[in-house]
């Protein structure tokens, strides 16, 4: 197994070597998962002190940041899935990109709900229509219209190439949301860790909340390579190898 | 330890609704997503064994 050479990619890019290579994987990133998120939640509701400004509000802070940035990243992979399918036409992409998109929903649609529930008491209000909640409602309208769009198309191979250009063309809605705390005069506050400078925050809170963004990707990692496996059944069912696994199967 | 009680902790300095509602729903969506990943395969799994009984 020599991961530098392009055999090794092309070998896994086949539907029935990532079906075992998903299936030996998926179960190491659920524990890591666990393990991550169990103590990241201790650092951040037992261990992190309250914030000088917004007491113990702030807390939503564990989930709220860690959601909103796999809402991006998710789509920023869908995209990469969608490049990668239309280049090399490998059918693996299009089922990918379909693994990911309800996880990518779920996270916008949390970082929406925990960013209304830290906006009322900070803010006053539930929704502003700041450019960055705005741009991240988008994103969460995005995921529905991929999800949507490649539902309706009955055949699976053109219902992966029409969404990948959805994913490809929304993608640019991803730095957009990234930098609109920049770009525009936004009630949201600016990024808490960026990479030119030092973070804004206490130590131990940064360390909760890293901990708890790292469960967060292993979590979609583990779950997406998890429901993968469940499309690529459904799609070579036709197949020796998935009829061999069925008829081992209760 | 930060808290003094179990009930300082539920009341998080009075934002509890929002710290709880916030902590609460993602763990649920989460939940809910594993059970249903788990339940489609399942089920495919099941589909699938029957369809190739018929085809025996």
């Amino acid at each position: 197994m020599n991961i530098f050479r392009a055999n090794f990619w092309f070998h896994y890019a086949g539907p029935q070597a990532f079906y075992g290579l998903a299936g030996r994987l998926w179960p190491w990133f659920a524990v890591l998962s666990a393990v991550l998120g169990v103590w990241g939640l201790w650092l951040g509701f037992m261990v992190a002190p309250a914030d000088a400004q917004q007491g113990e509000g702030y807390r939503i802070i564990f989930v709220h940041v860690p959601a909103s940035w796999m809402s991006m990243v998710i789509y920023l992979a869908m995209a990469f899935w969608s490049v990668m399918g239309l280049t090399f036409n490998t059918r693996l992409s299009g089922m990918m990109t379909r693994a990911l998109a309800p996880t990518g929903a779920m996270f916008a649609f949390l970082s929406l709900w925990t960013g209304a529930l830290w906006g009322k008491p900070m803010w006053g209000a539930w929704w502003v229509w700041d450019a960055r909640l705005t741009s991240e409602l988008i994103l969460f309208f995005l995921y529905l219209g991929y999800i949507a769009l490649t539902s309706a198309i009955d055949d699976e191979r053109r219902g992966d190439r029409a969404g990948a250009m959805i994913a490809i063309v929304g993608a640019i809605n991803v730095p957009i949301i990234y930098f609109s705390v920049k770009w525009w005069n936004t009630l949201h506050q600016g990024a808490s860790v960026s990479l030119t400078k030092s973070p804004s925050m206490a130590q131990v809170m940064l360390w909760g909340m890293l901990l708890m963004a790292l469960c967060f990707w292993f979590y979609t990692i583990a779950l997406v390579l998890y429901r993968v496996r469940t499309t690529i059944l459904q799609r070579e069912s036709h197949t020796a190898w998935v009829q061999a696994i069925a008829q081992g199967a209760a | 330890m930060i808290w003094e009680s179990w009930s300082q902790f539920w009341e998080m300095g009075g934002y509890g609704l929002y710290v709880w509602g916030s902590v609460g729903v993602t763990a649920a969506c989460m939940a809910i997503e594993v059970w249903q990943a788990r339940l489609a395969h399942q089920k495919l799994l099941t589909q699938l064994h029957v369809e190739h009984k018929v085809h025996l």
